[in-house]
């Protein structure tokens, strides 16, 4: 599903530049649930906004269901975000004056569905993250673990194959921290790729496999809760 | 591109609502600068109908002239010879002029300002008493409202006719007493009144006019012992001819017959209605030109706001563009919103100043339509052309203010939009 050989990325500093991403090999097959995990700088949150096509990456390669995604324009990827690709982000991103049906609806405004079937599907979506009463009111109206939730059912609205979600549990209480990975170990279960960034071992322990980054490289890759030296496809032999 | 479905619209209300201050101070600049140009285009015409109307009531074509004295020696003669016309002269005229189709004499008993020189009965006042022709109405046109105007015949056989303005008749005669058939002395001359007419129009000269006297020019040769000559010319231009153009031929006629250097600039003098009418509309165009500047000019610095604003917006509004990059907006969806919110925001504050605007102007129509004076201003208006102008312009003007911030707005990246504050 995703394949990424040797990614390499650096941002330009004043001075220089600054390389984040080291050569990454990393493959992530349909249905899997990963955690990526590192400290506070090793390049996580760089490396998900490569996958999600959010941001470039200087050289290497990234297959995403097959197609390669070196060199796109803005609006081939905007293209296969809204196709492909979920987002949810620690501090939620809705968008302060859209109710939850509207911030949940936003995805198919850009894919051109019906206003109709839009305000149907957003509505049925909010019911599976059991917000459908929560529907009318605003991002501000609503605690953490709601705000997540809508988040979660924006970027499940257009049924993608991948969700990337950058410490989706970062601002919230451990309580409501497992109810939302609960919901994402469900959405999982549906047979969508999962991809977590997470400083929290008990989240990363919820997922099958466990990436650890370390200043731009992939230091530790292997089912959660293993140590497992880094390979390309995530079986674990040395290097 | 620009269609406006619900869902866009739905959008667009929310910027507005979302901040309703912006969206008035951003509105207002725009607004401002169609009210001011749909004022400005309006009280201009407004003055053009109140000027056309006091001049609507002149002949186009007609011409004046008359003669004063030479100041450059020719053929012998000294200089400040005083001129004069008779009406050989005029005969003489209307065979050689090219330009010409009427040629009337005139002439006017003068120097009796202010004493009465016209009695009926026991009453008596002072009017003008003018010589003319049966043809004078077509150079100056009046409304007979009892009788006729002269005609040939009175000229012929040197009647002593007169034709009476309608306040000589309200001095001279009873109320509902009929002055025709009547007799007037003017200047101890018996003459029997043939008409009453009403000047047309309702400005000063109008009123001058219903106090004059008009009889037959060949009658007043020999009742006032002016003979044959010619106080001044009322002349009509024909159709097609330049009014500069037969206005010098004319002089330089009149100069041969009369043989006065031909480069003397003061002996006859001229005046003709074209040439005013030709000025006016000069004046009148170039004041709704510089209404159309100003008013763009104030609609360009509202529309310079509007971009501004909307920089600021798109600014603040970064971390909400980068979540709709991340939604799946193409850069494309991303334009059209910006756009489309810069057309929204100008064209309803443009709306707005359109309808004040209207609405004063229909306001001052209404006040002067029920008696308001103002002077030489007449229903103040903006036609529908000049609307519809200036809606693109403001229309063009919007495109215009919305692709900077648009622009603007696609430069960011998504993940810098993200990563943004708010
Ligand atoms: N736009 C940028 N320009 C320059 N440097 C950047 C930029 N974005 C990130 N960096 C740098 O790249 C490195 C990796 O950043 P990244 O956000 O990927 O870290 P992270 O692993 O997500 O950290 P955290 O756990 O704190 O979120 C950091 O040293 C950061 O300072
Ligand atoms: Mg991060």
């Amino acid at each position: 599903m995703l394949a990424l050989r040797g990614i390499e990325k650096s941002y330009p500093l004043a001075v220089g530049s600054l390389p984040v991403l080291k050569g990454i090999d990393l493959n992530i097959t349909q249905g899997e649930m990963v955690a990526i995990m590192g400290s506070s700088g090793s390049g996580k949150s760089t490396l998900l906004n490569v996958l999600g096509l959010l941001d470039g990456f200087d050289s290497g390669g990234y297959d995403l269901d097959g197609v390669d995604m070196s060199g796109l324009s803005e609006k081939q990827a905007a293209r296969y975000r809204s196709q492909f690709l979920g987002f949810v982000f620690q501090s939620f991103n809705l968008i302060s004056f859209k109710t939850a049906l509207e911030n949940v609806a936003l995805p198919l405004f850009y894919q051109k569905v019906p206003r109709r079937e839009r305000q149907r599907r957003a509505l049925e979506m909010l019911g599976k993250m059991g917000m459908d009463d929560r529907a009318d009111h605003l991002p501000s109206e609503l605690s953490g673990g709601q705000k997540q939730r809508v988040a979660i059912a924006r970027a499940l609205i257009t049924s993608p194959r991948v969700i990337l979600a950058d410490e989706p549990t970062g601002a919230l209480d451990s309580t409501t921290s497992s109810e939302v990975m609960s919901v994402l170990r469900e959405v999982n279960a549906s047979g969508i790729t999962v991809i977590i960034v997470t400083h929290e071992a008990d989240i990363a322990a919820k997922c099958d496999r466990t990436i650890r980054l370390h200043d731009g490289v992939i230091i530790e890759d292997g089912r959660s809760g293993e140590v497992v030296e880094p390979t390309a496809n995530g079986a674990g032999s040395s290097d | 591109m620009m269609g406006l479905d619900r869902d866009r619209l739905i959008e667009l209300v929310q910027v507005v609502v979302r901040n309703p201050l912006r969206a008035f101070l951003s509105a207002l600049g725009a607004g401002w600068g169609l009210f001011m140009i749909i004022i400005t285009v309006g009280a201009a015409r407004g003055l053009e109908n109140g000027v056309k109307a006091d001049m609507g009531n002149d002949v186009a074509n007609s011409m004046f002239a008359w003669t004063m004295s030479t100041s450059i020696p020719y053929k012998g003669y000294q200089r400040g010879r005083w001129l004069e016309l008779d009406i050989d002269d005029v005969q003489w005229l209307e065979a050689n002029t090219q330009h010409l189709d009427l040629v009337c004499p005139e002439i006017q008993l003068g120097g009796w300002q202010g004493t009465n020189n016209v009695i009926h009965g026991k009453q008596s006042g002072a009017f003008d008493v003018s010589g003319a022709i049966a043809e004078y109405q077509q150079v100056k046109p009046m409304n007979i409202t009892n009788g006729r105007f002269l005609n040939q015949a009175d000229l012929d056989a040197e009647r002593k006719v007169c034709v009476i303005g309608s306040r000589v008749q309200d001095i001279l005669f009873e109320f509902g007493e009929n002055p025709l058939g009547e007799t007037v002395q003017i200047q101890g001359v018996l003459f029997r009144v043939v008409g009453v007419y009403t000047p047309k129009g309702n400005d000063e000269d109008a009123q001058n006019e219903a106090e004059s006297i008009y009889i037959p020019f060949t009658t007043f040769g020999k009742a006032f012992n002016t003979r044959d000559r010619v106080g001044w010319l009322s002349m009509l231009i024909k159709d097609g001819v330049d009014a500069e153009e037969a206005e010098e031929a004319t002089k330089q006629l009149i100069k041969s017959r009369l043989s006065v250097h031909p480069d003397d600039p003061r002996a006859i003098g001229c005046w003709s209605m074209a040439e005013e009418f030709q000025k006016a509309e000069l004046l009148f165009s170039g004041m709704r030109l510089i209404s159309l500047l100003f008013g763009s000019l104030a609609l360009l610095a509202g529309v310079i706001g509007i971009t501004n604003i909307m920089l600021i917006s798109i600014k603040e509004r970064t971390k909400e563009l980068g979540i709709r990059r991340s939604l799946g907006a193409t850069p494309v969806r991303i334009l059209r919103q910006i756009i489309g919110e810069t057309l929204f925001l100008t064209l309803l504050a443009g709306l707005c100043g359109l309808v004040l605007g209207v609405g004063l102007l229909e306001a001052v129509d209404g006040y002067l339509e029920s008696g308001g004076d103002a002077g030489v201003f007449r229903h103040p208006e903006i036609d529908f052309g000049t609307v519809l102008t200036v809606l693109c312009i403001l229309l063009g003007m919007a495109i215009f203010a919305g692709i900077l911030p648009a622009l603007r707005a696609l430069a960011i990246k998504p993940v810098e939009a993200l990563r943004s504050e708010g």
